[in-house]
């Protein structure tokens, strides 16, 4: 987002999260810049999604910092914005949920319908504008989610999974919606366990194993020479638990 | 038989357009969904904060109202009447055996049911909802109106078990009402009376134009209802 400040970058440090005394992150600690797209992967239950609920601010950690130490960075929780692997629609029209979430984010009531109706234009949705949204399929329900998160302007855009349960013709279409939405200069941030889309979006990589970061690294490097035995089997799609 | 007679005279009553029948039925509408509208505008906010907020003290607050939903309606026109009487705080008014006295007392017996009734269908949907309604900045005051009106097909059942709760009701309306001919009789206070006097021809009559009655605003509101949900999915 040009002309404005930035949010970015993030610092989290000594992040842990635990449930009932059970452990789920152990001591995270990356630093996510302005500009790249950055991929966290690693195997189930490693701690992709957990990480990006704690860096949106759905869950309170149980120690560490998570620090939005730009700028901008005070005033940052509107700024960022989530799409879930199973998105949430309202039982109301595709144009009601964007008018819907713009209306939550205190956007002026003049306002609403026009971006609204921009943003499904953007992402060539206008034809579903007056369905109702729990009608759509899968692909399409996930498309008017992320429309609806682009519709609130983020600087960074935490996908999880967005992908995972839908045909590789919708997949595509997502993978090309986070392609724009990169290119207009969001900060892209998501969770994926699929090695091709990965090494399709991710310019950086961060590697989760158990709960533990592993490695940080440039996309390139992640894949041609992963620097830990887990990374490795990982990458080789060998089964890792 | 008497099961034939009633059933003759409840025709013959509809058909005849008794202008004596009409009030009690007019009245008896009027009292019912009055006091089921003041329910639910108290009720369904009321019901929704209450499965949303978090305070020390909520799950007595919500065993006092699921407790309330058996509140027997004599007791709740026990109270009203206490209330509105000469000699109550509420005397002044000069309310008592009147239909408002009546509407008050209905409202205070299916609240707690439409407070119950929806904190239990929001709980359900509040937990589908939360993290996603939380992302995108939503405030639990804010969530309220999302939640009612994602639940509204769910709602039609509840405001449904209010006005059935209502519309059967006799004890509260009989003591806060009295029962006056031409002023505070309903359908349900005229089959009492007319069952002790004995007419139980009449009274069965009555009762059937009063299940006729139920049958159709149930058949409405579903059939609305179902309307609705596939236009909205």
């Amino acid at each position: 987002m040009h002309g404005t400040l930035s949010i970015l970058p993030l610092e989290v440090a000594d992040l842990r999260y635990a449930v009932r005394g059970k452990e789920l992150l152990r001591g995270l600690g990356f630093k996510l810049l302005d500009g790249s797209r950055t991929v966290i992967m690693g195997p189930n239950g490693a701690g992709k999604s957990l990480t990006l609920r704690l860096c949106h601010g759905l869950l309170r950690p149980t120690g560490g910092r998570i620090d939005w130490s730009g700028p901008a960075g005070g005033n940052a929780t509107k700024r960022h914005a989530m799409v879930f692997q199973r998105p949430v629609l309202l039982r109301r029209t595709a144009r009601a949920n964007l008018i819907h979430a713009l209306s939550v984010s205190d956007v002026p009531r003049a306002e609403q319908a026009e971006r609204a109706v921009a943003a499904l234009a953007h992402f060539g949705l206008s034809a579903l504008a007056e369905r109702p949204a729990r009608t759509l399929s899968g692909g399409e329900q996930q498309r008017l989610a992320i429309a609806r998160a682009w519709a609130l302007r983020p600087q960074v855009l935490f996908l999880d999974e967005p992908t995972s349960p839908l045909d590789p013709a919708a997949t595509r279409a997502i993978e090309q919606m986070i392609q724009s939405i990169h290119d207009e200069g969001v900060k892209i941030v998501m969770t994926t366990h699929d090695l091709g889309q990965a090494r399709r979006i991710a310019d950086e990589v961060l590697f989760l194993h158990h709960g533990r970061l592993l490695e940080q690294a440039p996309a390139d490097q992640f894949f041609s020479q992963p620097q830990t035995e887990e990374a490795r089997a990982f990458v080789k799609g060998e089964l890792l638990w | 038989m008497d099961g034939d007679n009633a059933f003759l005279t409840a025709f013959h009553l509809i058909l005849s357009g008794d202008p004596a029948l009409a009030q009690i039925v007019a009245l008896s509408l009027r009292v019912t969904l009055t006091a089921v509208l003041v329910s639910c505008l108290i009720g369904l906010p009321l019901g929704a904060a209450l499965s949303l907020a978090r305070f020390p003290g909520r799950g007595a607050v919500i065993v006092v109202f699921n407790a309330l939903m058996g509140l027997p309606p004599v007791v709740a026109g026990l109270i009203v009447y206490l209330a509105l009487s000469n000699t109550g705080p509420l005397g002044f008014l000069k309310l008592l055996f009147t239909p408002t006295a009546m509407i008050i007392a209905q409202s205070l017996l299916i609240t707690p049911i439409i407070i119950s009734l929806t904190r239990s269908v929001i709980d359900e949907l509040w937990s589908e909802y939360e993290e996603q309604l939380r992302s995108l900045g939503s405030s639990a005051l804010r969530a309220i109106p999302t939640l009612l009106w994602d639940g509204r097909f769910s709602l039609v059942t509840v405001i449904l078990a209010g006005l059935g709760r209502a519309m059967a009701e006799v004890g509260a309306v009989l003591i806060v009402g009295g029962n006056i001919a031409g002023y505070t009789r309903t359908m349900t206070t005229a089959i009492a009376l007319e069952t002790a006097k004995g007419d139980l021809a009449l009274a069965l009559g009555l009762g059937i134009i009063l299940l006729l009655l139920t049958l159709v605003l149930n058949a409405g509101a579903f059939l609305s209802s179902r309307i609705a949900q596939r236009q909205a999915a």
